[in-house]
């Protein structure tokens, strides 16, 4: 399945880029879409340890599987207020 | 539930979130406001730039809320939160809560403003003397 990942932020500073598509098998875990991502943008590898990801606008853990035709974004440190 | 939960580009009112949640059954309202303060970690302030994932952002408010008027049945929570460019004295998040009595609007305003901290898809990058910073963000 291919998905569109927004960025936000750090994640979309970084990346030179408000989102990014990647490839995936259906049945991918979050974690493996995290790696996906940074195959297409190597600059986010070093921020992965402090992302959250999001699926469906809800957090979602990293062992969690990606629906097919999810929306999805990665969610830097917030800083609200 | 009644309240009202919004990421904006336009300047906040207090009246308005505080206008969400009047009602005459409810004896207790307390509003937070946030501004934009003009230091940080000993410099100086000159703008902050907000982003939100908005649609998810007030999708997260109102699952607080919710997380709120179960802890304390009665309450009723309204938040704005600003995005854009910012300078200090700005308002940055306004925030009103009504309940029955005082001690539950008092507890639950402070729930919605640390839950928003750590739980509300929005970032601000700061601006001070010494460069820019996104808050929050480890090395």
């Amino acid at each position: 399945m291919k998905l569109t990942v927004r960025l936000f932020a750090a994640a979309r500073e970084r990346a030179g880029a408000g989102s990014v598509d990647v490839e995936l098998a259906d049945g991918s875990t979050v974690d493996a879409l995290l790696k996906a991502v940074c195959v297409v943008k190597p600059a986010l590898a070093s921020l992965t340890s402090q992302l959250r990801v999001a699926v469906n606008q809800e957090f979602v853990s990293a062992s969690d599987v990606v629906p097919s035709g999810a929306e999805v974004a990665l969610i830097p440190p917030v800083a609200g207020g | 539930m009644p309240g009202l939960f919004r990421v904006q580009s336009t300047p906040l009112s207090l009246d308005e979130v505080v206008h969400a949640v009047s009602d005459p059954g409810q004896g207790g309202l307390v509003t937070f406001t946030g501004v934009v303060r003009n230091h940080s970690r000993g410099k100086t302030v000159t703008r902050l730039d907000y982003e939100a994932y908005g649609e998810m952002a007030q999708k997260q408010l109102a699952r607080i809320a919710q997380e709120a008027t179960r802890t304390w049945p009665g309450t009723r929570v309204a938040v704005a939160h600003r995005v854009g460019s910012l300078v200090p004295g700005d308002l940055a998040v306004v925030i009103a809560v009504s309940a029955p009595h005082r001690k539950e609007a008092f507890r639950a305003c402070e729930l919605v403003i640390d839950r928003l901290k750590e739980d509300v898809p929005i970032w601000k990058k700061e601006y001070a003397e010494d460069g820019e910073v996104w808050v929050g963000l480890g090395p």
